[in-house]
């Protein structure tokens, strides 16, 4: 019996410290690792890649800034080489101590839309760390067989009766508080505390009409089956990526405009493989890079990149060559300071509550 | 006759891996937790700003509510289902059949509850099933909504809970003698008065017990509300993952994880006090 306890105790010590090594192993030395958005797993963006430099990309994917930040906050330096992160969100990271800056001179900086490199936020003291790699609109999403379409060129229509019941709002504060803005005349950069009370107003009238507060896939789901036929802080990213399947999905950028997303790349400080770091943003943001990610199949989105190799079918199913004049009318995300980003987070949830 | 010290050690050394566990997953993360929500988000100063917001903030209080009622709605109406389901695979099924029954109960517990989540979803939407039923038989005119609602919340949360409740609720039945039945129909008592007076009684802590698992596992319950509510509505999971996605806020979300856990341990003392299984 003691012999058959000592040969148990010591198969669980060998297991036990074989586990050990497993869980505290850092991934390969060639591995690439890094914090994501759903779009860039798709296997098809990230195999040429793989195939190309003989390395692997092992890939987290979170959902939110915060939560990604908190992911980074767990680990160990080093962990993770490159991350997704919003582009006004990228000055965060920076406050943290926690990117590297880009060479620009290695990087197509020349060929990105104009309205989408974002120095505001992507730029410190000077230095870049980070690059939009991908962007599109929060704006009206709707299917162009069940309203009229020329309603959807005013966000009036948003609160307007007629539609009661036929629409999701889409559950992001920031982009649908920057749309309640611009229906009142208001610029998303220039909102202060003084603002609020109108947006939050703006909001209730809209919920008021709302069948449902959803995240991407409820949204995206109750608009491709017919659950509603608007969807508020919908744009490309709801609609493209369903075109073939539900090509009476469409967007507008109505008259007040619409609010420009951008996600960019960032490198860390603390990566042990810049180089490679690097040779993925550079891939990411070529060409080739652009057009897979662009159509990923988590969601469609403009490439930052105006020379992408996306097919002529592609780029009319983006409104690739309407750009220009979207982005004339597009204004970016809000970028509040933390404290008017906890009273916007307020007014939401109070818009939320409302019945 | 005393024992010896090895004999005394025996039991703290099979009890000393639950513990460690218990220690390293829950007691010392349930510390931390309960640190870090007295400080204050970004800044690290101590604070009591974020049991002060949810007290100050109706938005949040709210989600309490919510929670609660809603919480309180699916335990009354799965225990009020499973107890017959219980009594009828107890005292109706054959013995033969009852194991079959049980799996055949319990099938959906197999199914992923996310899948389970969206299934409904679908089955409630304005195309759905249960609406097409509707305007089909000419009971309605138009499609009711059905999905992103408070009912469509319970109707997820009632069809996994009933399960659960059956479960407990089987046990505790099929523990009871017949002698008690035998012995309150030779006092002559009828079935509803032997029912009524006898056997509820027994089964009440097979009842508790369920109703406590479904009340502490629905409470916390994100996946469900976030799915089929359509948050139309705010429950406390969905408030404590509001302050983490963009904004980071753990501090806040931890002040609200350990308001909801004191709501749960209240549960817990009002169920064990009214049990009586609470040591004297």
């Amino acid at each position: 019996m003691k012999s058959i306890l000592k040969q148990h105790s010591r198969a669980s010590a060998i297991a036990t410290a074989a586990l050990a090594i497993f869980v505290a192993s850092p991934a390969l030395s060639q591995d690439l690792n890094a914090l994501i958005w759903c779009d860039h797993a798709d296997p098809a963006l990230l195999q040429p890649f793989e195939e190309a430099n003989g390395v692997k990309v092992n890939v987290k994917e979170f959902e939110g800034t915060g939560a990604g930040l908190a992911l980074v906050e767990q680990s160990q330096p080093g962990d993770w080489d490159v991350m997704v992160i919003d582009s006004i969100d990228v000055s965060r990271g920076v406050e943290k101590g926690l990117f590297e800056p880009l060479p620009e001179d290695q990087l197509p900086f020349a060929d990105l839309f104009p309205e989408v490199k974002m120095d505001s936020s992507t730029v410190v003291d000077g230095k870049r760390y980070g690059i939009t790699e991908k962007f599109g609109y929060n704006t009206i999403g709707f299917n162009n067989t069940k309203v009229d379409v020329a309603d959807m060129q005013s966000m009036a229509s948003l609160t307007d009766p007629k539609y009661k019941g036929r629409i999701a709002i889409y559950d992001y504060y920031l982009p649908v508080i920057g749309m309640a803005a611009m229906s009142l005349g208001k610029k998303t950069a220039d909102l202060t505390d003084a603002d609020l009370p109108a947006i939050s107003d703006v909001l209730m009238k809209m919920k008021a009409n709302a069948k449902l507060v959803g995240e991407v896939t409820a949204s995206q789901t109750a608009l491709a089956t017919g659950e509603v036929d608007i969807l508020v802080g919908g744009g490309e990213w709801v609609t493209a990526g369903l075109a073939k399947e539900n090509p009476a999905l469409d967007f507008s950028i109505p008259k007040e405009g619409a609010v420009l997303w951008s996600q960019a790349l960032a490198m860390f400080k603390d990566s042990k493989n810049k180089d490679l770091a690097l040779k993925f943003i550079q891939y990411i943001l070529s060409p080739e890079g652009q057009a897979r990610l662009a159509t990923s199949s988590c969601y469609w989105g403009m490439p930052a990149n105006s020379k992408a190799a996306l097919t002529d079918e592609q780029k009319k199913t983006l409104r690739f060559d309407e750009q220009p004049a979207f982005l004339a009318r597009a204004q970016a995300y809000p970028a509040p300071s933390a404290e008017l980003d906890k009273k916007m987070q307020d007014i939401w949830t109070g818009m939320l509550q409302a019945q | 006759m005393n024992e010896s010290p090895p004999g005394r050690l025996l039991p703290w050394a099979l009890v000393t891996p639950a513990l460690l566990w218990t220690l390293v997953f829950f007691v010392l993360p349930f510390i931390a937790m309960a640190a870090l929500s007295f400080l204050e988000h970004g800044g690290g100063q101590a604070t009591f700003d974020n049991y002060r917001q949810f007290l100050d903030n109706p938005s949040y209080w709210r989600a309490m509510v919510n929670s609660l009622e809603v919480t309180l709605t699916v335990t009354a109406i799965s225990v009020l289902l499973a107890y017959p389901f219980a009594w009828i695979l107890a005292e109706v099924v054959p013995q033969r059949l009852q194991r079959l029954a049980l799996v055949l109960a319990i099938l959906p517990f197999w199914t992923s509850y996310v899948v389970r989540s969206y299934s409904w979803l679908l089955v409630l939407a304005q195309n759905g099933v249960v609406n097409r039923a509707l305007v089909g038989s000419g009971l309605v005119d138009a499609p009711l909504q059905l999905a992103n609602t408070r009912a469509a919340t319970i109707i997820g949360f009632v069809h996994f809970f009933v399960m659960l409740l059956t479960l407990t609720i089987f046990a505790n039945l099929k523990q009871l003698s017949p002698s008690y039945r035998r012995a309150a129909a030779d006092l002559g008592a009828g079935p509803l008065r032997t029912f009524l007076h006898v056997i509820l009684p027994l089964t009440l802590p097979g009842i508790m017990v369920g109703a406590f698992l479904t009340f502490v596992l629905a409470i916390g319950d994100y996946i469900t509300p976030q799915i089929l509510g359509g948050n139309n509505e705010l429950l406390m999971p969905q408030l404590i993952m509001m302050q983490i996605g963009r904004r980071g806020d753990f501090p806040l979300a931890s002040a609200l994880a350990i308001i909801l856990m004191l709501v749960v341990t209240l549960a817990y003392l009002l169920c064990a006090r009214w049990l009586k299984i609470e040591r004297a």
